[in-house]
């Protein structure tokens, strides 16, 4: 019973990993820009179900306002320094501190409460409603963003620019708009998976520092860009981590998967899965 | 016209140097407390993940100021206060702490929240001779001549918390921390407590500060099956801690929770809904009784809004300022040696009852109580030591505890 328990905490936690990395799989793995603002638009999802109070109503609420928030830096900031990784990372950097303290000064310093829907409390067999939806959402917005990229023709060209910028663009593809709208869809996702955090977490303006590291462990684990790696990188991490806890503690657990990590990709630098283009790069 | 002008500004730079001279000639050693207004420092994280509680202590601390300003001040001088962020980075605590000392001249300073910052301000503290008022609880084994402690220590909170477990039946208790200093040192105290009371430790788990995944440390609490958790847990961390509890459908009433870090301000951040049922151990609630603390209540709904709440350390921080004051009246001076001796067995009438500042280790006598957290979010006191514990910071007083520190 407890290894089973376990299983599905590991599960979970996968879930929620996963969901934190998807919109940097786009931002970051897609396109290369070292976002560390990405913790902040969590918190701008956290705090958009804050002032709905209401979960459901706030998922696509908060993708609408993370996303709106992600498309003003992209357009203000961001293009401005594409091609310089370093400077981005520092800009970024930048931005999350100003929209923390931003976060301070409107909402205050301590956390605040989001009332979780009745049907959300409680559980069946020791698994938490909470980390069910959880599971179900990452899931449910895994499936959508491979539809989006495989069976719609803005995915495509997203895919397109990404591979090959150049052949994209002489073959008539608007690479600037493919970038605000990448933008704009993994801001947007990342607000959603804020809201999804206020199910377990704390909701305060320090929000975002919590799991902006663990995010682009695992995209960069997963590989630059694969939502494939991502999956596989954030579920295996999530177990991996349960278990450690359980036979030791939790400082021991997070320094045994970085150790994985580390020399995980030391064996594979380039991550999980790879991407295989004709790009002279 | 330029030569003219660039003359003027040097005459004025004369000048000004000069009469900056003069005010520090005529006032030769007068710490804080040159011109109309006496300066004290007030130093907590208004940024960084302590801000979250240290801005609270802050606003009681500047309510206090207020009050005593609006009564003809100290002495005849108006408090001014120099609010410094300790950004929730412990250098920053000294180096802004060194800054209030020599450069602003303050009389005394406020602050501190964990006791990381406390640690690493204390030497500054010490060597500059200068006076800090620390007004959280913390893990006690201390006492610098150059700091007045007005939280508990942990005769005063974490003791009284394992009677009333005692008092209750409780047999098995689970410790859950924090991965620091003040739990490691509070479940070390805890751990001989047990041993010398029959009661049995089934389980102690500590977590990085900041840690949000607590299904694994519920899981082996199902598995340990505990009559109660004692949590020793700090800031973010008890929302995620009791949302998991919650979810697992662990409730007060098979496994009580008593925590030592959880006040009504937190209670806010986890929901009420959450955490409903659990036990805290403090000194004062915002309920406690007594006209003191109805007037300390409404005050600081009026400055900071009515939906605000107060809590035992924001209570601590506003009673650090209210004792200063009243010792430096009584010395007759803000010097720090004199406001010290005069300190000593210093009693005011505080919102969490009287308040006696003990001679020996410059701690507080205080009240400890065992409070029930409400669906509404307040805290009901459920038991209290009826009066002031006089503050034991080594533990001195108690046979279990000689093998610590």
């Amino acid at each position: 019973m407890a290894v089973l328990n376990q299983l599905f905490i590991g599960a979970s936690m996968g879930a929620v990993l996963l969901l934190i990395a998807l919109g940097l799989t786009f931002t970051f793995g897609q396109m290369g820009v070292i976002n560390m603002a990405h913790g902040e638009f969590l918190l701008v999802g956290a705090y958009t179900a804050y002032l709905l109070q209401n979960v459901v109503l706030a998922l696509p609420v908060a993708f609408a306002v993370a996303g709106a928030l992600g498309l003003v830096l992209e357009r203000l900031l961001i293009r401005r320094f594409y091609g310089r990784p370093l400077d981005t990372l520092l800009l970024t950097f930048g931005v999350s501190l100003i929209l923390q303290q931003l976060a301070r000064d409107i909402f205050g310093a301590p956390n605040v409460g989001v009332t979780a829907p009745a049907w959300l409390t409680g559980g069946i067999g020791g698994f938490p409603y909470s980390r069910i939806f959880i599971l179900v959402l990452a899931l449910a917005c895994v499936a959508a963003i491979s539809l989006y990229l495989t069976r719609m023709k803005q995915g495509r060209r997203m895919r397109a620019v990404m591979q090959n910028r150049q052949l994209a663009a002489v073959s008539g593809v608007a690479t600037e708009r493919v970038d605000q709208l990448t933008f704009l869809i993994g801001s947007g996702l990342a607000g959603v998976a804020g809201v999804a955090l206020t199910l377990i977490g704390p909701v305060g303006p320090s929000l975002g520092t919590y799991y902006i590291v663990d995010a682009f462990l695992i995209v960069v684990a997963g590989g630059l860009g694969q939502l494939r790696g991502a999956v596989i990188a954030a579920f295996v991490l999530g177990v991996l981590n349960s278990f450690v806890e359980f036979w030791t503690d939790a400082s021991l657990a997070k320094v045994v998967v970085f150790a994985v990590i580390v020399a995980f990709l030391q064996l594979r630098p380039q991550g999980l899965f790879v991407l295989r283009s004709r790009a002279l790069t | 016209m330029s030569r003219g002008l660039r003359g003027s500004l040097v005459a004025v730079g004369l000048v000004a140097a000069l009469t900056t001279t003069g005010c520090v000639g005529s006032a030769p050693s007068e710490a804080g407390a040159s011109g109309d207004t006496i300066k004290v420092g007030v130093l907590h994280s208004l940024s960084g993940t302590m801000a979250i509680s240290e801005v609270t202590v802050r606003d009681a601390e500047l309510l206090a100021i207020e009050e005593i300003n609006a009564k003809g001040g100290v002495l005849g001088k108006k408090l001014e206060p120099v609010v410094e962020d300790g950004a929730s980075d412990w250098p920053t605590f000294a180096e802004k702490a060194q800054k209030l000392i020599s450069q602003d001249k303050v009389a005394t300073v406020f602050g501190g929240w964990t006791s990381a910052s406390r640690k690493a301000m204390l030497p500054v503290f010490e060597r500059n001779k200068a006076l800090l008022w620390y007004p959280v609880q913390y893990e006690g084994l201390e006492s610098s001549p150059y700091i007045f402690y007005t939280g508990a220590t942990t005769n005063q909170q974490i003791v009284p918390g394992l009677d009333y477990l005692k008092e209750q039946g409780k047999k098995s208790v689970f410790l859950v921390g924090s991965d620091y200093v003040f739990p490691r040192t509070a479940n070390k105290i805890i751990k001989a407590y047990a041993a010398a009371n029959g009661m049995e430790i089934v389980g102690e788990e500590y977590t990085p500060l900041g840690h949000t995944e607590y299904s694994t440390v519920v899981n082996k609490l199902q598995q340990a099956k505990p009559d109660a958790v004692f949590n020793t847990l700090n800031g973010d961390s008890n929302v995620a801690f009791f949302k998991s509890l919650r979810g697992a459908g662990i409730t007060a009433e098979t496994m009580p929770t008593v925590s030592v870090s959880v006040a009504e301000e937190e209670v806010a951040g986890i929901g009420p809904d959450n955490i409903a049922g659990h036990l805290v151990a403090w000194n004062y609630y915002q309920t406690t009784t007594g006209a003191t603390n109805d007037a300390f209540v409404a005050a600081f709904k009026a400055t900071y809004g009515a939906n605000k709440v107060t809590s035992d350390p924001m209570e601590a921080g506003y009673n650090a300022v209210k004792l200063w004051a009243a010792a430096a009246e009584k010395a007759g001076t803000v010097e720090v040696e004199p406001v010290k001796a005069a300190a000593k067995g210093i009693a005011l009438d505080l919102p969490e009852g009287t308040v006696t500042i003990d001679g020996e280790n410059q701690h507080v006598f205080k009240t400890a109580r065992i409070g029930l957290v409400q669906p509404d979010g307040q805290i009901k006191e459920v038991w209290s030591s009826g009066a002031p514990i006089k503050p034991d910071p080594y533990l001195k007083g108690y046979d279990w505890a000689a093998g610590l520190s």
